[in-house]
């Protein structure tokens, strides 16, 4: 499966044999927990686990909610209700799941933050890097559905208003927003393919991790100098690497640890604190929640959907020259989608040699405003369109789409990158020391 | 291009392809394998189209169940008209019924109000657009134009009734009504859109009046949406 020279599973006894020969799957599992891992990892390539830690829990917990879930615009909301107050352990199961959404979407936000930062996007990983970005899309129509099944205030107004976006779509956009919803407007029909969907798409993330497992694996892990692994014998990989059988399973799981800590805390003690209070008044068409607000790890991508109003310039200029097809409804829909599309791009849109940000003086400056402004965005997202936000927003929106389509592709150019050390051994011997004893 | 000998027993095929052996200078018994050099459209060729063809249809056939099965169902259709009794609503009242999943405002309106509506020049109208279901489409949205003339009444007088959807026109919220905000008319809570008498859009983000669907008085007491 690697392209790192390292030992493979050989069969010993009888019975191993026969299945080996008949259904590899031993050896798979034994090359893919034994991959050769580079040493110098940082406490930045936990993620990876906690995600898959996320991706259990919320379909383990999913599964069982379904148990005592009634998709039903009549029952729904009372269902949940059910679970709150009738079914043994109900509420801590629900609990879970809510919460386990926001350690879902913030352990992906710093994996995906990692990759930007050390270059784990670039080449040979561009695939891994795609697969990651459709996950992450993936992640977010599971969740937006999730958030519909309790049919509270904010899971109608919510469903309204992000299935009113594919109406901004010219021409074909109402017909479009009529199939999704089944419908004139959210109702049951919407209610019913939304938990169909809600069911099935984790399973559809199941399938792509194996997938993004598959590429990473096959190009080897990055780290924190971006130097590749050396692979000229088994002997010379070895002075670079690490089985992740146990060593980074084991770092892994120990952060693993503390996250949950923390995660328990707040499932015990302040489960509702990242939910929003009118979700637990029941949906009603008829009356609309002063203020609808997403999710907070939706917020700094609709902070950029509402950002280019009719009165900013780009969107007065592509009005004019699309003859008024995109309009500023749609143009913010574009922008909200853009805004992760140029994310995917990022492989092809920096062109520095150096692919850790560790080594690039200039990029680490820009680099820390991009994660700022990622903040501004989520923090500006949840406040009201008026004056100062407008403006806020927009700028945020602007340093976005410019990191990504003229910083990254302007650095490569002008920035003197400084030289990364010749080996993983080299600088994992600068911060350990030689490491010719075993660990004690 | 290597002639070769082949035992197919296709008669009609290899007759053909004995004939134009012949023309490339092969001798009679010997046939190309490769169609790399012909040009003319084979008996395999068609069958490759005519297989990929058949494929792609019965595909189409399958998936469009699968897609039209998530349109608005019969029961949903159904309910895309609905009669409405307004035998109750007295001047200066209001109903707000369900139709289509949203909100409609039907105001029986107060003289008052319907002169207030009329005092307004069309200058101080971001949306000079009636935007009526009912009347011709981009009639100037003059108070005769937004309400709903009940049985009997004559074309081009004032009505007390104004029938329109109660969503806000800026990012679809319910507005407020009963005499909200600062026109008299209706309110909307969540960016503070302003409408008048008429509905009509006076102030605030919102860029429409509010929409009056396709209605009708049946009689003098009901009226049909849709």
């Amino acid at each position: 499966m690697s392209g790192i020279p390292h030992d493979h599973y050989e069969p010993k006894t009888g019975a191993e044999k026969w299945l080996h020969s008949r259904l590899p799957i031993v050896g798979l599992l034994y090359d893919t927990l034994m991959i050769p891992t580079p040493k110098n990892l940082n406490w930045m390539w936990i993620w990876g686990i906690i995600l898959t830690f996320c991706l259990a829990m919320q379909i383990v917990t999913g599964i069982v909610l379904v148990m005592h879930y009634t998709p039903h615009v009549d029952i729904a909301f009372a269902s949940i209700e059910h679970i709150m107050r009738n079914v043994n352990g109900g509420h801590m199961i629900r609990y879970l799941h809510m919460n386990g959404a926001s350690l879902f979407f913030f352990a992906v936000y710093i994996h995906i933050f990692r990759g930007l930062y050390y270059g784990s996007y670039k080449a040979p990983r561009e695939i891994t890097w795609i697969v990651g970005m459709l996950i992450y899309l993936m992640m977010m129509g599971t969740a937006f559905m999730g958030y519909v099944l309790p049919w509270g205030q904010m899971s109608f107004w919510g469903a309204t208003v992000i299935t009113g976006l594919f109406g901004a779509i010219p021409f074909i956009g109402e017909p479009i927003q009529t199939w999704l919803l089944g419908g004139p407007a959210v109702d049951n029909a919407t209610l019913n393919r939304f938990f169909s969907l809600h069911y099935l798409l984790p399973f559809v993330i199941a399938a792509l991790v194996a997938v993004h497992i598959w590429a990473f694996h096959s190009t080897g892990n990055n780290n924190p100098t971006g130097v590749e692994v050396r692979r000229g014998s088994k002997a010379e990989a070895e002075k670079d690497t690490l089985p992740f059988w146990p060593y980074f399973v084991m770092k892994d799981l120990f952060a693993l640890g503390l996250i949950l800590v923390i995660f328990f805390a707040v499932v015990g003690f302040m489960p509702n604190y990242l939910g929003h209070p009118d979700n637990y008044i029941e949906a009603n068409a008829l009356a609309t929640p002063a203020h609808i607000v997403p999710e907070w790890y939706f917020l700094p991508f609709y902070a950029i959907l509402r950002a280019f109003t009719a009165d900013v310039w780009v969107v007065q200029l592509t009005s004019w020259i699309t003859g008024g097809i995109v309009d500023a409804k749609f143009f913010g829909v574009l922008a909200m989608f853009g805004a992760i599309a140029v994310m995917a791009l990022a492989p092809w849109l920096d062109t520095s040699r150096v692919r850790s940000g560790r080594y690039r003086p200039m990029f680490k400056w820009w680099f820390a405003i991009l994660v700022v402004d990622f903040i501004v965005l989520m923090w500006v997202g949840a406040r009201p369109t008026d004056f100062p936000y407008d403006w806020i927003s927009l700028i945020a929106s602007a340093y976005w789409f410019a990191y990504f389509l003229v910083i990254l592709p302007l650095l490569g150019v002008i920035e003197k990158p400084m030289t990364p050390p010749e080996t993983i051994e080299a600088d994992f011997e600068a911060h350990y020391g030689k490491a010719d004893t075993p660990a004690e | 291009m290597k002639p070769s000998l082949n035992n197919d027993l296709d008669g009609c095929g290899f007759r053909a392809l004995l004939s134009y052996g012949a023309g490339l200078g092969l001798e009679n018994g010997e046939y190309l394998v490769s169609h790399a050099e012909d040009h003319e459209g084979t008996r395999r060729d068609f069958l490759y189209y005519a297989t990929a063809g058949a494929g792609a249809v019965a595909t189409g056939a399958a998936v469009w169940p699968l897609v039209n099965q998530m349109n608005p169902s019969a029961d949903v259709q159904a309910l895309s008209s609905i009669r409405v009794d307004v035998s109750d609503v007295a001047p200066g009242t209001q109903l707000t019924v369900k139709w289509l999943g949203k909100p409609v405002f039907i105001r029986r309106r107060t003289p008052e109000e319907i002169e207030a509506a009329n005092a307004v020049s069309m200058d101080d109208l971001p949306d000079p657009d009636a935007r009526n279901a009912n009347i011709d489409a981009g009639s100037p949205a003059v108070d005769i134009n937004r309400g709903l003339l009940p049985p009997g009444a004559e074309e081009g007088t004032d009505s007390e009734w104004l029938v329109m959807m109660g969503v806000c026109t800026h990012l679809g919220c319910v507005p407020l009504g009963d005499g909200a905000g600062e026109f008299g008319g209706w309110f909307c809570p969540c960016h503070g859109s302003h409408y008048d008498t008429a509905g009509r859009i006076r102030k605030g983000p919102a860029p429409q009046n509010l929409p009056v669907p396709p209605a009708a008085f049946v009689d003098a007491t009901t009226i049909k949406l849709g």
